[in-house]
């Protein structure tokens, strides 16, 4: 089961390294990771997608909150979220059929951000259901390269905690 | 030698308190700040990188003991720490005597020691560049330390020490790994007074346990019919011993513990059951087995403890009292998690107790004692092991500071050294660090200089860290080394013979005359060959104030009984008389 951690840390050096760290040593799957700064530069946030059940995210909720740099862990399981995954995407795109190709980007409500003679680059985001059927529809028509970001969350509802 | 040195020298900065606005080197911040933690002696060994904190050492009042190995530092510095409650704290140099600390933060990170560990490094320009006695000692011990740091510039010096202090002493303690680059702590800037603040935000400990759970614990405690007490470490790092005493003579429960748990409650005592586990006594096993509570305190559920974990205390609601919230149903599920410091907590809870008569439960439980004792065959001419370490506890009063290496000789020392108080043991219990008892005698024996300190080893782990003996006769320490010497790693040879057909691959091994070995480090060496040697030289031994090392040339073959083999239920012990099984 995937479950979504939101993890705030202080930005210093070797934190990434920790957490990415305790979770092979004590042998937890990352689904995905994300990492970025907050509004505070002091502060980085990390969007860890777990899987496991309840006794295996209960440890790597604790486990988590040993490391001296982490701050605050957000449990997201069973919260409203936003969810999403940024993906660029390089699909073959001969002149025949680039029509339909335009089309479909269009219905994911996805952007054209480079384009040559043989291919297209499109930006994509959105939840990971929305990511990989765009990625199962393009697979016909030959995916050069796909790069994402990995899920980042954010409740729709502010929680005073 | 050293110190003839020190004491003759010519010139060097006054020995004052500095403060204010002087500006002071990196390395005089360090041994400044050290001070102020209360550090008066560190354990290491020099190097290229850490010369200027060496020559800022030469001016301060504290003790150094060179060591002649760095992990032989860390584990000194380790029992240093497990026999004053203080922090252990090692000085070493970058690269090779980095590393070579490796295995001594494990060791300790596993049974929770307060530790902070010094390490030099490279220049800050050259870190990368696989400069000469580079090693990524932080990326290498992140996994092994409770937290560690690389200092970067001067001015942030004494505050990282501050909170290094901090972390590795509070909470559940644990190794903290400082890097040093040289260029910081030959570097200057104006130290701080001791208001400084430090920047831990992420950093929390729960001392005081939630009172409705302390409540919940006491009335299922009262409750219950056949509780049994299960405490481990935890309870000497709190300094709980004396509370754990109160509550379980009010509860009127019967109590077993943990090996790093021995002597938090006195083994004499009509309510211990002393030792579980794999080589636990067979009472302690099967009360556990066949209690409808256990209340852990301190302690984490090893698998060495439990042995098949789903078979382990199959009747019982667990209560657990630990300072660290993931060690509360990380192995066992717990129904009454209690987070806090044990010592505070048992001492809260003890209010709540009611005293209730458990004379059924306490029937029993003699039953089990008279049934299964600890027995061995000491009908020959031969030394057996267990007589070697009855007698030492006997000659000892049961009194001594013990240390051990690990093995079957550290399981007979758990098994029949009769523990009476607390940090009187100091062993490898998580890591299982053979080498750790000569090391830790010559730290215990720093921590306490009249203690009787006893390392009872094994001719394999007394082998691993020997090289430290001239360390011991230099300082004069007065430590008794009782070698066990069956020319076996015993414990795999134990192995192999049960579970490999007696195929004993590489696990014999020769070893030169041990007393000859200690004579020539300057060291008393003894020798014993018979049962009937072995009161008169533990006598010898004991008399002697030097460091004396005594060859016990042992019966070859023995087995440490009883054994839940592993993957087995904690009852299903082997060694047993033939006759013996219990319902459970």
């Amino acid at each position: 089961m995937k479950r979504t951690l939101s993890v705030l840390v202080q930005n210093q050096p070797g934190v990434l390294a920790h957490v990415a760290g305790m979770f092979a040593a004590r042998s937890f799957n990352i689904d995905s990771l994300a990492v970025g700064r907050t509004e505070d530069p002091g502060l980085s946030r990390m969007t860890i997608v777990v899987l496991g059940d309840d006794a295996i995210l209960e440890q790597v909720r604790k486990q988590l909150g040993k490391i001296v740099p982490v701050m605050k862990i957000f449990d997201y399981t069973g919260d409203n979220l936003v969810l999403r995954d940024l993906m660029l995407l390089k699909v073959s795109a001969p002149p025949e059929k680039r029509a339909e190709i335009q089309a479909m980007i269009e219905m994911f409500h996805g952007k054209v951000v480079d384009v040559d003679s043989r291919f297209v680059m499109v930006e994509i985001a959105g939840p990971e259901e929305k990511i990989e059927a765009f990625i199962d529809m393009c697979r016909p028509y030959g995916i050069k390269d796909v790069v994402r970001t990995g899920m980042i969350a954010m409740p729709r509802h502010h929680r005073s905690k | 030698m050293d110190n003839t040195r020190k004491r003759t020298r010519q010139s060097g900065p006054p020995e004052t308190s500095r403060k204010g606005s002087e500006q002071m080197t990196g390395a005089q911040i360090l041994c400044e700040q050290l001070l102020r933690e209360g550090v008066d002696t560190v354990f290491g060994y020099p190097g290229g990188v850490v010369l200027p904190i060496f020559d800022a050492l030469y001016d301060s009042p504290i003790r150094f003991i060179l060591t002649r190995h760095e992990q032989g530092a860390t584990h000194a510095a380790d029992a240093y720490a497990r026999a004053t409650g203080k922090v252990g704290v090692v000085l070493v140099t970058s690269g090779p005597g980095a590393t070579n600390t490796v295995t001594g933060l494990a060791t300790a990170n596993m049974d929770s020691t307060p530790m902070v560990v010094l390490t030099g490094q490279v220049k800050t320009n050259l870190i990368g560049n696989d400069a000469f006695q580079e090693a990524d000692i932080t990326g290498i011990t992140r996994p092994i330390t409770k937290h560690n740091y690389i200092v970067k510039d001067t001015a942030l010096l004494a505050r990282t020490i501050k909170e290094a202090f901090h972390i590795a002493k509070t909470g559940r303690p644990g190794p903290v790994l400082v890097d040093l680059p040289v260029d910081v702590s030959s570097g200057s800037a104006v130290m701080g007074d001791e208001t400084e603040p430090m920047d831990l935000p992420g950093y929390h400990v729960r001392v005081n346990g939630h009172i409705r759970q302390i409540k919940r614990a006491a009335e299922a405690i009262n409750r219950s019919e056949r509780p049994v007490i299960y405490a481990g470490g935890g309870v000497i790092l709190s300094n709980g011993s004396e509370a754990l005493r109160a509550l379980v003579d009010k509860a009127n429960a019967p109590v077993t513990t943990t090996l790093l748990g021995l002597g938090c409650y006195d083994e004499n005592a009509y309510r211990s059951l002393r030792m579980l586990g794999m080589h636990g006594t067979a009472y302690a096993n099967f009360a556990v087995q066949e209690c409808d509570l256990l209340v852990s305190v301190g302690a984490r559920f090893d698998d060495r403890i439990t042995g098949d974990v789903k078979r382990f205390a199959p009747h019982a609601k667990i209560i657990h009292i630990d300072i660290d919230p993931a060690s509360i149903s990380k192995c066992v599920k717990v129904d009454i998690p209690v987070v806090g410091d044990a010592k505070y907590i048992l001492s809260e809870m003890l209010d709540y107790i009611e005293p209730r008569d458990r004379s059924d439960w306490f029937a029993r439980i003699d039953a089990l004692k008279s049934k299964y004792p600890l027995i061995y065959d000491n009908s020959g001419e031969e030394i057996k092991p267990q007589y070697v370490i009855e007698e030492v506890s006997r000659q000892t009063q049961g009194k001594a500071i013990v240390c051990t290496g690990v093995g079957q000789h550290q399981m007979w020392t758990a098994q029949f050294y009769k523990f009476s108080q607390p940090r009187h043991i100091m062993t490898s219990g998580g890591l299982g660090t053979m080498g750790f008892g000569l090391p830790a005698a010559i730290g215990a024996q720093i921590a306490c200089p009249d203690a009787t300190v006893v390392d009872i080893d094994g001719d394999s782990s007394f082998s691993m860290t020997l090289n430290e003996i001239p360390t011991a006769v230099e300082h004069g320490l007065p430590l008794k080394v009782c070698v066990l010497n069956n020319g076996y790693m015993g414990m795999v040879r134990q192995w192999q013979e049960l579970f490999y057909r007696r195929r004993y691959s590489k696990s014999e091994l020769g070893h030169p005359c041990f007393a000859k070995l200690a004579e020539a480090f300057g060291a008393v060496g003894l020798t014993a060959k018979t049962k009937a040697e072995v009161p008169g030289v533990i006598e010898q031994m004991l008399k002697e104030d030097r460091c004396c090392v005594v060859d016990f040339q042992i019966a070859r073959e023995e087995n440490v009984w009883p054994m839940v083999a592993s993957g087995k239920g904690l009852h299903e012990m082997s060694g047993l008389p033939t006759d013996a099984s219990e319902m459970v």
